[in-house]
């Protein structure tokens, strides 16, 4: 298990007339590799959960180990752990701040000590997953650049400093969908090719299904379900009821299926959804597909 | 987010709570007056007594009183210890080398360290009682006399609320922006004075950028819901001065022209 987490709680402003609860009693496991989704409505403790993943959150009770070693145990370097473990932030062009484009992806893999060409070699790295042309960018200022470039900038700047684990907090929001389509083609190619496991924090199942893995669903502060994305949305009335919705794919399937059609259900692309349509429709006329 | 409690709005039902934010703003600077007018501790005396009677009748928690003071305690320190140690005069209390604590230095540096408490005292209960927006409607409408001499009082006053109410989200912003860097092995707590300057710029560039977007935003939107400044411009809370106000108002400027009639 590359990331354990152990019954764990955590209130924010403790003692206050503002305390909130934000996590109670949460236990989730992240194999090596692996695709996980964290889904849940807008408060509902995703966000505070993964920031205990790189240490960011002390937890109030519980722990978390990072291949079986409690982070808070004393004797673990924060920092060294935060760049095995990445995290981008939502909105994370809002981080930029330095002059040019290499700087600004240098500051992480800087901050762990590298320099010269192991430092350009990082940077390289960066732009490369993220797909954008070394020369083409690292001169230009930030702040020069469209949106989806400047978070896709953000994105190398994690990824420069070669972290094992990914996470993103919402890595999507306000994305047009040619921009949020590629950037979810180079999140899917990080994870199959280079092996980065991946943690995605979404409310849009449209993304998650099809991408995860495995998903973890939350509701006010608890893991309220966790399965693999077919299992996961079939019960329909339980996520309804937390506030989220299936996909849409997934939603017309289950029309079918309740109008009377023998159909599988647990499709989430458009072109198995699709096949599966056509077949159960022709098995209805008595042909064979 | 704790240090701003000092000032920090406490909603609450008393009756300093409901009084006019222009009396209140009046009073308190009358009583400013008054504190700088006393001369004797007997004066202090009578007007700790005024104020204590005040702070009871607004049913203030005391840890808030003994909060506005810590940011103080400094300021406070520095003035005994100069007192206690350069105001020379009077009896001799106290001798190390060539150091001497005189009567002069003691009755000077508690003196003063009395009118600073009050002082302070006074305008938190002023603050904590005070919400936001009614403080600033107050200002507003005591510049207004003012408006021919060229002072601005309702771009002054949406200055003000504007800012405060910005408080928060920029806190809020900063914290993450913070925890972005953090991610990055951003190190905010080692260091010297030199090293953690430096090491503040990526918290503070996404900060400045972000507040001037945020600046840019606001007023697209108040010029898109036609804002135009104070000119005939009605409000939705009209500030009314009741009896009570007046009689506060009576009592405060009563005590201050005591005061400087009696010479305390």
């Amino acid at each position: 298990m590359l990331i354990e987490v152990k019954n764990l709680s955590h209130v924010y402003m403790p003692g206050t007339p503002f305390q909130v609860d934000a996590l109670k009693d949460v236990s989730l496991g992240v194999e090596r590799g692996e695709f996980v989704g964290v889904i849940g409505e807008t408060a509902s403790g995703k966000s505070t959960l993964v920031q205990h993943f790189n240490g960011l959150l002390k937890p109030t009770a519980g722990q978390i180990l990072v291949e079986g070693q409690n982070i808070w145990a004393g004797g673990v370097n924060l920092k060294k752990l935060r760049s095995r473990v990445g995290l981008l932030f939502q909105f994370p062009e809002h981080q930029l701040f330095e002059e040019t484009v290499f700087k600004d992806i240098a500051y992480g893999p800087r901050n762990l000590g590298l320099e010269g060409s192991q430092l350009d070699e990082r940077v390289r790295y960066g732009l490369e997953m993220m797909e954008m042309d070394y020369n083409a960018y690292c001169g230009r200022s930030p702040f020069s650049l469209s949106g989806g470039e400047k978070r896709r900038v953000a994105m190398a700047g994690i990824l420069a400093m070669q972290p094992e684990v990914i996470v993103l907090d919402e890595p999507t929001a306000g994305m047009d969908p040619a921009g949020r389509r590629h950037f979810l083609e180079q999140i899917k190619k990080l994870n199959q090719e280079q092996g980065l496991t991946v943690v995605f924090v979404t409310h849009n199942m449209e993304d998650i299904a099809t991408l995860a893995q495995r998903l973890f669903v939350f509701s006010q502060g608890q893991l309220a379900l966790q399965g693999r994305p077919q299992d996961i949305f079939q019960s329909i009335e339980t996520i309804r009821e937390i506030g989220l919705d299936i996909p849409v794919i997934t939603d017309l399937l289950q029309r079918i299926r309740s109008s009377g059609k023998t159909i599988r259900t647990d499709l989430f692309s458009v072109e198995e959804a699709c096949r599966e349509i056509v077949h159960s429709f022709r098995k209805k006329d008595g042909q064979t597909p | 987010m704790k240090s701003l409690t000092l000032g920090h709005y406490l909603p609450g039902n008393s009756l300093l709570h409901k009084m006019d934010p222009r009396i209140k703003l009046i009073s308190l600077f009358i009583l400013i007056v008054a504190l700088f007018v006393i001369k004797t501790f007997a004066g202090f005396l009578l007007f700790g007594a005024f104020i204590l009677a005040i702070f009871i009748s607004s049913r203030l928690p005391w840890r808030y009183f003994f909060r506005g003071l810590r940011p103080i305690l400094f300021i406070i320190l520095v003035t005994l210890i100069l007192h206690f140690l350069f105001t020379k005069g009077g009896q001799v209390y106290f001798r190390w080398g060539p150091l001497t604590v005189e009567e002069a230095g003691v009755y000077l540096g508690s003196f003063m360290t009395l009118r600073l408490v009050l002082l302070v005292t006074t305008t938190i209960m002023i603050t904590l009682t005070t919400s936001p927006i009614s403080f600033a409607d107050g200002i507003e409408s005591l510049l207004r006399p003012f408006r021919r001499l060229g002072i601005p009082g309702h771009e002054i006053a949406m200055m003000m609320t504007i800012s405060l109410r910005f408080i928060p989200t920029l806190m809020e912003e900063s914290d993450k922006i913070r925890k972005a860097q953090m991610a990055r092995g951003a190190d905010f707590e080692t260091g010297n004075i030199f090293q953690r300057a430096r090491n503040m710029v990526p918290l503070l560039v996404p900060l400045f950028v972000s507040a001037f977007r945020r600046a840019d935003e606001l007023a697209v939107a108040m010029e898109a819901r036609c804002y135009r400044g104070g000119e005939n411009r009605t409000r939705m809370r009209e500030l009314k001065t009741g009896p009570l106000d007046y009689y506060v108002l009576i009592t405060v400027t009563g005590i201050t022209v005591m005061i400087f009639v009696t010479g305390v």
